[in-house]
């Protein structure tokens, strides 16, 4: 420290390390916790690790994982939903009723569904964010509120059958043609993407990774994309319910991370009142917080109700709860500010590979709970232990 | 020569890749008030929290004597046992509870596991008076109380649990003039009755008012220990930062330029009580290149004045106020940054700070919307932005990707005015700019701010330590309940007239 010392710059060049490899190791013990699960799996079960069966759990995981993407920015933000799964159901029955009695084709049904999501979350990120009351308790209502709705507008009957291509979206596979041609175009967007960010990093005279490097980790990348493609394609082609997961997953990933919007809803969640006096207008970005989750909720409503093929009173129940794990399991804080939308699709993956290979195993359900109850507990207990262990050293 | 009553003899402690302890020896004799004085990171909370138990006594090397006699502590509770406490600098009181309910804490009169709240309410009167807070009632809601009081409070909880040793950690941070006053002659009064006392401070001034002894750390060692009667402030600073620091307050010769802003006949209402006023009828101007100061003490308005201004007061404001000529109201924070306003907040770890977040986004964050070309964050270009703050501010961490919570008080400081700075403000407001930071990273802090004045920007500073507001400022205004009390130069402002302005008398 020196005091007397003029501040002219000493060292003006800006440095911008390498990162090697960008995510942490928080997200590599996630995928190793499910490997370890998928492992353990594949050795009490041989039908585990088979295509048909992993294309079914991909299939089974989309509606929790599109809920936790949503659930993340909720819970960065701060806040919590509890009405997610009666937003599901309302909506998903909304959507069957809609296409069943009242025969709106498939496209009008899906918009207008995912405009009833994102006018639900309006209401409910309005009374949080404009009324300050607390996200718990609107949420709780909403749980309670939907369902009744639900109830209400559906009369308690299960609406079926769907008219066909609105089954698509929920239980069809695309066929292994297209299956080849989304993996090429994954692929030149992994490789567009990485000259992208060389290019831009070259403009700013910042260091660049050894070329081979990169191009290692496309490689790699392109690698795991055909291998996945390969896999799905030898049972019926990727579940169409699994490509909406990828593509949301990305595009709320490329909101968190890149625009103004996501990083504020970190700030404000880290700490309130530094981001509204930094200039964040704290209200409106709950608000639209609540706005994407509602929306995402609906997606997920029109895809379940897709898969079964029928409105039912009872879809969703519960799935709050699982969509909240998720989030957890995937290094979201509850305490707000810090957590990422692929830790919450790895912990979608997670309960849904518990779910599935339990049944698998043809355990009674209600091990199923136990189980999930206690890897949720201990996946937090890791996070806070890790984080300890951080701080001391 | 009085009794030893404490002793720590060797005292090594390492954290992986640090020595923050490195054969420290302190001594401190019975009934005296022993001062430990050193930079943030010099040592001193470290050297507290092997005394209190708080690190069990495996974890270092070194012993501990207490009247003599060797101790080992594996808890906060053995040290406790043993007849230490420490008030820290964050107050450890739940602010929901009564009074009573607080000094009682984890220590209650029980019988049968039953509290025995006639007890507790008995003792509380007495602990009460003890520490010079006779007016209040133990049944008082604990939020409800000042700092200073609440501080007093924390006393009497450790007096009641029988401290011999009473460890304060800068106790008056947070603290006004006239309670850092009360506090002091409490402490006074304990000393004529044999409390032992050890007293960590950044404010010399008050070190040098009560201590008998005072403890030099620096990184790590002990660099002096010696009565206070043959040391002075100047002769501590150098030991504490191991130079001379020729001056202080490096103030930079003003070039006052054109008025910046100008506040005309500015009242703030309460924002609880909407019927009472913070700030009444105060009318100033800041011009660029220049310092304005704000003194006054706390509670007159102050902060309330300036969070007004920034739109960050929910209260209702009433008023002119012109920014470069042009009119202004600003209803939310979003628009004064637009405008070329920056407020550097009193508390920077409650209002300042992402703690979770790393250098590089706590940077930009007011800035977001300049480095976000249709909503997308450029980030080359934030980091580019952030490096050059990092640099320019003398951060002292490895990357802007370090997580700002893991930063000493000054570094997070430098960090919250780099902030601002980001924003190429006109007018930079700072609300006690260097509290609870250590000399050095002080004078840092000052230089930014005349590299500042330079440029030409206009800052306006609020300060509670008088020897600030007159070393740096270029024009004095003080304020006292909500009133302008009176504007000086530097050349004519004394710390008498200026308090004398402060508390209203003539």
């Amino acid at each position: 420290m020196s005091a007397q010392s003029n501040p002219q710059v000493t060292k003006p060049e800006p440095a911008r390390k390498i990162v090697w490899f960008k995510m942490d190791i928080r997200a590599y013990s996630m995928i190793a916790a499910l490997v370890a699960i998928w492992v353990l799996f594949s050795f009490m079960s041989d039908a585990f690790l088979t295509p048909r069966n992993l294309s079914n759990l991909f299939l089974q995981m989309s509606v929790t994982a599109i809920l936790a993407v949503g659930m993340v920015l909720v819970i960065v933000a701060g806040q919590i939903d509890l009405s997610v799964g009666s937003i599901l159901g309302f909506t998903g029955g909304v959507a069957a009723i809609l296409n069943v009695w009242h025969d709106w084709n498939t496209i009008p049904v899906i918009i207008a569904t995912v405009l009833l999501g994102a006018v639900i979350g309006f209401v409910q990120g309005w009374w949080v964010a404009y009324r300050a009351v607390p996200a718990f308790i609107v949420t709780l209502g909403g749980m309670l509120i939907y369902r009744g709705l639900l109830l209400m507008v559906s009369n308690s009957q299960t609406v079926a059958p769907l008219d066909p291509s609105l089954r698509y979206v929920g239980q069809e596979y695309v066929t292994p043609l297209l299956g080849y041609v989304l993996a090429a175009v994954a692929i030149v967007f992994v490789i567009f993407n990485m000259l992208r960010k060389r290019s831009a990093r070259r403009k700013y005279g910042f260091e660049l990774a050894p070329f081979m490097i990169d191009t290692s980790k496309v490689v790699l990348t392109a690698m795991l994309i055909m291998v996945f493609v390969i896999v799905m394609n030898v049972y019926q082609g990727i579940p169409v319910p699994f490509i909406i997961v990828i593509v949301l997953a990305l595009l709320f990933t490329f909101i968190a991370k890149n625009t103004v919007f996501g990083r504020q809803v970190y700030a404000l969640g880290g700490n309130p009142e530094a981001a509204r006096l930094s200039g964040i207008n704290i209200k409106r970005r709950l608000l639209l917080v609540f706005v994407l989750n509602g929306t995402l909720a609906a997606i997920a409503g029109i895809i379940y109700t897709s898969r079964l093929n029928a409105g039912t009173t009872s879809a969703g129940e519960m799935m709050e709860l699982d969509a909240i794990a998720a989030c957890v399991i995937g290094g979201t804080s509850l305490m707000g500010g810090a957590g990422t939308i692929f830790g919450a699709v790895i912990g979608a993956l997670v309960m849904g590979s518990l779910d599935n290979g339990m049944s698998i195993m043809n355990l009674p359900s209600y091990w199923q709970f136990i189980v999930k109850g206690s890897i949720l507990i201990l996946a937090v207990w890791v996070d806070i232990y890790s984080r300890q262990r951080k701080k001391h050293a | 020569m009085a009794a030893i009553a404490l002793e720590m003899k060797n005292i090594t402690k390492e954290f992986p890749g640090v020595k923050a302890l490195d054969q420290v020896n302190f001594q401190v004799k019975q009934g005296e008030i022993h001062a430990l004085c050193g930079e943030n990171g010099a040592g001193k909370s470290t050297l507290m929290k092997v005394l209190s138990g708080l690190y069990p006594s495996d974890s270092f090397e070194g012993d501990i004597y207490i009247d003599g006699k060797q101790k080992e502590f594996q808890h906060i509770k053995d040290a406790e046992r043993a007849g230490i406490a420490i008030i820290y600098q964050e107050l450890a009181l739940v602010r929901q509870m009564q009074v009573s309910e607080n000094l009682f804490l984890g220590n209650e009169p029980k019988r049968f596991g039953i509290i025995q709240w006639d007890q507790v309410n008995r003792e509380s009167e007495r602990w009460l008076r003890e520490v010079g807070l006779r007016g209040i009632k133990p049944d008082r809601i604990t939020g409800t109380l000042g700092i200073g009081q609440q501080q007093l409070v924390e006393i009497a909880k450790a007096l009641s649990k029988n401290a011999k040793i009473l460890i304060l950690d800068e106790p008056t941070a947070a603290l006004t003039e006239h309670e850092v006053e009360i506090l002091l002659n409490i402490l006074k009064e304990f000393r004529s009755r044999g409390v032992t006392c050890i007293y960590i401070s950044h404010k010399l001034n008050e070190v040098f008012d009560i201590a008998d002894t005072i403890t030099v750390l620096r990184d790590g060692q002990t660099v002096a220990t010696k009565p206070a009667s043959e040391l002075s402030e100047d002769q501590v600073i150098s030991l504490m930062v191991g130079r001379e620091i020729k001056e202080r307050f490096p103030r930079a010769e003003a070039t006052p330029g054109r008025t910046v802003l100008s506040v005309q006949n500015y009242t703030v209402w309460n924002k609880d009580m909407p019927d009472a006023q913070v700030v009444r009828d105060i009318s100033f101007e800041a011009r660029s290149g220049e310092i304005l100061g704000i003194a006054g003490l706390m509670g007159s308005g102050r902060t309330e004045l300036v969070m007004s201004l920034f739109g960050a007061y929910p209260g209702k404001a009433e008023g002119h106020v012109e920014l470069d000529g042009k009119p202004v109201k600003f209803q939310n924070t979003g628009q004064a940054i637009r405008a070329g306003m920056a407020l550097v907040s009193e508390d920077r770890k409650k209002d300042g700070l992402v703690l979770g977040m790393s250098i590089q986004n706590n940077l930009s964050m007011p800035s977001l919307g300049r480095l976000s070309p249709r909503g997308v964050i450029d980030e080359n270009r934030e980091v580019k932005e952030a490096w050059h703050y990092h640099h320019s501010l003398r951060v002292k961490a490895p990357s802007v990707e370090t997580i700002v919570g893991t930063l000493s008080g000054g570094n997070q400081q430098k960090v919250v005015i780099g902030k601002w700075l980001m924003t190429e403000p006109k007018v930079l407001i700072l609300d006690e700019p260097t509290r609870g930071i250590d000399v050095g990273a002080k004078f840092e802090i000052y230089t930014i701010m005349n590299e500042l004045v330079k440029k030409g920007v206009a800052i306006i500073m609020i300060s509670s330590e008088l020897p600030e507001v007159l070393g740096m400022s270029h024009r004095i205004l003080v304020l006292g309940e909500g009133r302008k009390r009176g504007e000086f130069h530097y050349s004519e402002a004394t710390q008498e007239r200026i308090m004398t302005a402060a508390t209203g008398g003539k």
